[in-house]
């Protein structure tokens, strides 16, 4: 996903400014709106559009802004620490602040894709070190001695020779006469100075989390709320022909009955549903409104009748699916007529001539839902011509609100609350225009009836969610590789047959061993109808392409006779195409076969993987690599498995690179552990199914995630390595190297190896 | 139908139907927000609360049920972080998200009220209907063995 955070604009200036009631903002302001001031007579002190990050409180305490959605991977800890290091401050004096979501101050506030720590890492200092800086200069003012002299800690100003000390907020009423400070002249700490960045942090919000205070989006609840479901049609595209609405009208609690008919389609291209880069559209339904959800949902379950026209999509199934791709799959080695070759070098099929051995396979795993465990749900009341909306989606958008509402973006107030998780899932925010749509009808009914306007919040059943997901593309890829006469990859071949519109392909620069075997050829061919919507899951594409790239390395291995870990050092030491990396930069940049070597050396190590032949009968090591969102992780996983299929998974050791910094230790640790547990989910038990354009599974019961006794005690260990590259996000990494690395143990322990998931689709059960 | 229910050692009075779920009687009617919504139909644990000392899915718990039966929530367990199993989860830094972890907590409670000192199998049996979606079993269980441990790590 492409991102941009607002980055400190080299002409931006930080300045200083009056808190209300005493106290001091921080903010960071365009040069024109410093310089409109500045010839303005009697400028204000609160300037329009303060980019405000930081308060400083007469107590000497800090509130510090998180400008990003929180769904659980720590950003309301991770921002505010980067402001904080800089700043100066212990991190017992801040009070961490959720901005609301406010383009036009912070840029992009978004979750997704790993972005946040690596564009964040430096405006977020700069923020702080600007804010020390001229606090040091305003005390060097006060004593009048060099700035050079002074130094800061804890809040406070210190200049040593003359024994004099001053707290930030003793000195804010003459720092409010500092001239603004350019960006350019900010100077900020050295790594080895940091106090705060790589300690462990607690999560902000952890006290209200283990109090049951009201801290997530579920829990919101203004005055006089109403609560919504909003029954769809099953299948996709489908729409209301007709519902039972006045007697659904008649139940205990109902306030109000919408049919909601969709607006046009959007335009050719264009996804809809307010997802990234598209444009805003719902889906029909029937709206139910109550004095509490649960008499919504009676309402609904108990009375509601729709007649539906089903749409299309109707016919579509996954039987139908996959007999589709195997038809394809038969094709492998022709160029697809549409000429969707996605990456080729050298000449792979006049190489399978020449090997000395092929290895071929099939590989398939299915469409995921999220299942993010707060259901979706957001609220929204429209009043006098204006909306204001709760929400936890991972890319709140103002548009979301407005468009069903029919006002103007600027007429939208939209609060960012906790989410319960999100694994992308609230990068789709259909309940936020949903319930911006029914927040609208109910205020135009109620005013029709004399009645004041209310906050309404739509509440998604777990059963609706797991219909109406935007689903983890499912992919079957058919292998071939050739071996020359020493065990060397010579040609690798991978035909990929996604269905979803999110790219499986192996083709970008997590494809390894793209770069390191001289004919590489990587294509799709997916033509068939497919009304199912698919989208980003935690870590895409490499969420499902890890399983599937890390599997059939491990056959190649194998076939070549070698130790699979050892097999993937040696290609990474013998690059074909491969480029080293030209500099330390971690976002983004392409595939490092170094960092790639350190992990797998690391966990290597860490795995006592050179001895696992001493494992007993029916236990076994797998490994598996992957570079993912700009980080770089090697699992190695001990299983034992039975004559019945039974599987544990008894131990893991993980070697990630994030870069130079870890932000919060202790949030990082739990970010990798539980990639790896979620990637249990996946290899176990998780499978989304169609039969007749709908989806089959309704609720954990039919879609379970790994649980406590899964995870043995002390089962995942985590490793990071401190490398020279620029600080990069953790939120997807770990996962997607899980599933295969527990695929590779099995087979070390039994000799089966695992091409399809889910597991439990061949019999396997957790011991 | 009018019901008089005991939580957190104080009475409630509410008028809803009998078949109404005590979860929705203690989120939508007593705005008691710390029990959370997950499945609906007990497979997860996120709405776990204590119905006279045992635990029970509030989502599969009928206010009719409950009679004079003392209900404790996640807001009973203490409303400052001072119980054991809370300030051993402040300490380990369990929570991700955050959504499952009322649940597990209520779980963990009544297991420790029964078994102060439980093995890692003891762990296993009783949390095992408490799903974590984000994965922090293995803080969960560090979090349970040091509350029991009266704070101290093993």
């Amino acid at each position: 996903m492409k991102t941009t955070t607002k980055q400190l604009d080299r002409r931006s200036f930080i300045k200083f400014s009056a808190l209300a009631g005493g106290g001091l903002l921080v903010g960071v302001y365009a040069d024109s709106e410093v310089f409109a001031q500045q010839r303005g007579p009697a400028a204000p002190p609160a300037p329009v559009n303060p980019n405000v990050y930081i308060t400083v409180h007469p107590d000497n305490t800090f509130t510090l802004i998180a400008k990003n959605p929180e769904t659980g991977q720590g950003m309301r800890n991770a921002l505010p620490m980067l402001i904080a290091e800089e700043l100066d401050v212990d991190w017992k004096q801040v009070k961490v602040q959720q901005a609301d979501c406010n383009p036009t101050l912070y840029g992009q506030q978004i979750e997704g894709g790993s972005t946040a720590t690596p564009t964040n890492y430096m405006p977020m200092r700069q923020v702080g070190a600007a804010a020390r800086m001229m606090l040091v200069s305003t005390a060097a003012k006060q004593w009048n001695v060099p700035e050079s002299e002074v130094t800061t800690s804890s809040g406070t100003v210190k200049h040593a020779r003359t024994n004099k000390t001053a707290t930030y907020a003793s000195l804010a009423e003459a720092a409010l006469k500092m001239p603004p400070m350019a960006v350019t002249d900010i100077k900020l700490k050295e790594q080895k100075d940091f106090k705060i960045l790589g300690t462990p942090t607690p999560g902000v919000d952890n006290m209200a989390i283990v109090t049951g205070k009201p801290a997530f989006s579920i829990d919101v609840n203004p005055q006089g709320m109403l609560y919504a479901v909003y029954q769809k049609c099953p299948t996709f595209g489908g729409k209301v022909m007709s519902a039972n609405v006045e007697e659904v009208k008649k139940q205990p609690g109902v306030k109000h009955v919408f049919v909601i008919e969709p607006p046009p389609p959007p335009a050719a291209g264009q996804r809809g549903a307010g997802g990234p880069g598209g444009n805003v559209t719902w889906a029909g339904g029937v709206a139910i409104v109550a004095e509490n959800w649960w008499y919504a949902q009676n309402a609904r379950s108990k009375v509601l009748k729709v007649d539906w026209d089903y749409g299309p999509t109707r016919s579509q199934s996954t039987a139908g699916y996959m007999t589709h791709i195997k038809g394809l799959a038969s094709k492998a080695s022709q160029e697809p007529a549409g000429g969707n070759a996605s990456a080729k070098e050298g000449d792979a099929e006049a190489a399978f001539k020449t090997a000395a051995k092929i290895v071929e396979a099939e590989y398939e795993f299915p469409l995921l839902s999220h299942a993010p465990l707060e259901p979706q749900n957001s609220t929204a009341w429209f009043k006098d011509g204006k909306i204001e909306i709760w929400s936890c989606a991972q890319i709140p958008s103002l548009n979301d609100a407005a468009v069903p509402s029919g006002v103007q973006p600027t007429d939208v107030t939209f609060h960012m609350v906790r989410g319960g998780g999100g694994f992308g899932r609230r990068l789709y925010k259909e309940y936020d225009v949903e319930v911006s749509k029914i927040a609208r009808l109910v205020a135009d009914e109620r005013a029709k009836a004399g009645q004041p306007s209310v906050p309404v919040k739509l509440l998604w059943s777990r059963e609706d969610d797991i219909a109406h997901d935007d689903y983890r593309p499912a992919g079957y890829h058919y292998f071939k590789a050739g071996l020359d006469a020493n065990g060397k990859l010579i040609a690798f071949r991978d035909f990929v047959a996604s269905y979803g519109n999110t790219s499986v392909v192996p083709s970008g620069p997590e494809s390894f061993p793209r770069g390191f075997v001289e004919s590489y050829w990587a294509f799709r061919d997916e033509s068939m109808p497919f009304g199912v919507p698919t989208g980003a899951m935690r870590a895409p594409s490499t969420n499902g392409v890890s399983f599937v790239m890390n599997g059939f390395m491990d056959e190649v291995a194998i076939a070549a006779g070698k130790d699979p870990l050892q097999y993937r050092l040696d290609l990474l030491s013998s690059p074909t195409s491969y480029k080293p990396p030209a500099n330390r930069t971690g976002f983004g940049a392409p595939f490092n076969a170094d960092r790639a070597r350190a992990v797998l050396e690391a966990v290597r190590d860490m795995s006592d993987w050179n001895n696992r032949s001493k494992l007993p009968k029916g236990t076994g090591k797998g490994v598996a690599l992957q570079y993912a969102h700009s980080g770089y992780v090697a699992y190695v996983a001990q299983v034992s498995v039975d004559a019945n299929k039974k599987l544990k998974v008894d131990k893991a050791w993980a070697a990630v690179d994030i870069g130079e910094q870890i932000v919060n230790s202790s949030e990082a640790e739990n970010l990798v552990q539980g990639g790896f547990v979620e990637g249990m989910s996946h290899l176990m038990a998780w499978e989304i199914t169609i039969e007749n354009g709908a989806v089959v599974q309704t609720n954990f019961n039919q879609y379970q995630p790994a649980r406590m006794r899964q995870v043995a005690p002390g089962t995942i260990e985590v490793k990071f390595l401190k490398s020279d590259y620029t600080p990069t996000g953790l939120g997807e990494p770990s996962l997607p190297p899980a599933p295969p690395a527990i695929v590779n143990a099995i087979f070390a322990a039994t000799g089966i190896r695992i091409r399809a998931l889910p597991l439990a689709k061949a019999g396997y059960t957790w011991a | 139908m009018p019901y008089t229910l005991k939580i957190n050692g104080q009475s409630k009075s509410v008028d809803v139907p009998a078949d109404m779920p005590l979860l929705w009687v203690l989120r939508d009617v007593l705005n008691m927000k710390g029990t959370k919504f997950g499945c609906g139909i007990g497979a997860c644990g996120a709405c776990t609360v204590h119905l006279g000392g045992t635990a029970v899915r509030a989502c599969q718990t009928q206010i009719s049920r409950v009679g004079n039966q003392e209900v404790k929530t996640i807001e009973g367990l203490s409303n400052d972080g001072s119980h054991p199993l809370q300030k051993a989860w402040l300490e380990v830094d369990v929570p991700q998200c955050g959504y499952c972890q009322a649940g597990q907590l209520m779980t963990a409670a009544a297991l420790l009220a029964k078994t102060p000192k439980p093995t890692d199998a003891d762990i296993d049996s009783a949390m095992t209907g408490n799903v974590c979606r984000c994965g922090t079993y293995v803080r969960i269980r560090e979090a349970i063995h040091l509350a029991a441990n009266g704070g101290r790590k093993a």
